[in-house]
């Protein structure tokens, strides 16, 4: 699998982790090895002097980059904040941006979002912004200059995969940056029928994080994620009403006597 | 003293303590690597943590990054 470009950066993997909801470093550590994934979400969370071991220095060891994220802000100029001392402590100016409207939901706040991408991509940061299913807010996030765009598939820890396949055909198809399905995933054929469905990406966390057998998982989608991106290059059969026999119907023999 | 709200908690540190120790304070590893600091809700940048003095009730946020994200 190859020719994914976000931010002028190639990557060979179509999967991006988030590392939300693993019941330790080790499993995630493994489960990220599995998934063949280069690029891995972290919060920003205040210093545990408790807390053991660091999943930034986990990560870089099973050779992963950090995506940090600002999860939990609910404006933008918490949002704002965040990316920025992310930057400080991490040293990167990538940042999945995330502005949330309530804790029900999770569902992105597309005001707060737009102000927060525009600011952030004026401050020099390579923008990924988590987004709703709308191709209107899709646009407009790229045309402020971020460098993906990410639409949910359904709320974050859903697992109710896609609920709009139509609104994701349309954000695809008008899209001049990659589009990477963010939120949502429940399951491998998820993570398949987004790829199919023209994403360029998948972004997803619980479904591996929560599975039972979170390392099997990450096979399963690391193999969802490249089978429906090649099953997508390979041009699908149109979906027909009625049958179309695959066996040659000359030279049926007559075998019924009259 | 001079109180601050560090990480939440109020905390009493030595007069002209500086965001350096504050961090230390709030248990972050000694060369402070992958941590960031806020003084009220604005970034201060590490090669400023040894100049930023701290004021009568301000509030310090030390931050890290941890397991996160959709």
């Amino acid at each position: 699998m190859t020719g994914l470009e976000i931010g002028g950066r190639a990557l060979s993997s179509r999967l991006i982790l988030g590392t939300g909801g693993f019941r330790n470093l080790e499993v995630m550590a493994a489960a990220a090895r599995e998934s063949g994934a280069e690029l891995a979400t972290v919060a920003m969370r205040r210093v545990d002097p408790s807390a053991r071991g660091s999943i930034v220095e986990v990560l870089t060891e099973t050779g992963l980059e950090v995506l940090p994220n600002t999860a939990g802000c609910f404006t933008a100029r918490d949002a704002v904040t965040t990316a920025r001392l992310a930057r400080e402590a991490l040293g990167s100016d990538w940042v999945k941006l995330e502005v949330i409207g309530d804790d029900r939901t999770l569902l992105p706040d597309p005001g707060e979002l737009l102000a927060a991408a525009e600011e952030l991509v004026s401050d020099g940061f390579t923008v990924l912004p988590y987004t709703n299913d709308d191709p209107i807010l899709a646009r407009r996030l790229e045309d402020a200059g971020c460098a993906a765009v990410m639409p949910l598939g359904s709320p974050i820890g859903s697992g109710m995969g896609i609920n709009n396949a139509y609104n994701l055909r349309l954000i695809v198809e008008a899209a001049g940056v990659p589009v990477v399905l963010d939120a949502g995933i429940g399951t491998a054929s998820d993570a398949a029928l987004a790829m199919e469905s023209g994403c360029d990406a998948v972004l997803l966390a619980s479904a591996i994080s929560r599975a039972a057998d979170p390392v099997a998982m990450a096979r399963a989608m690391r193999k969802a994620v490249e089978a429906g991106f090649e099953a997508r290059e390979a041009g699908r059969i149109p979906r027909r009403l009625h049958a179309r026999a695959s066996s040659p119907e000359e030279g049926l023999a007559e075998l019924t006597q009259n | 003293m001079t109180h601050v709200i560090l990480n939440g908690e109020t905390r009493d540190l030595p007069e002209h303590s500086t965001v350096d120790s504050a961090v230390r304070a709030a248990g972050a590893p000694e060369n402070g690597r992958g941590v960031a600091v806020a003084l009220d809700g604005a970034v201060v940048p590490r090669g400023e943590w040894l100049t930023t003095e701290l004021r009568e009730g301000q509030q310090v946020e030390v931050l890290h990054a941890v397991q996160g994200g959709a």
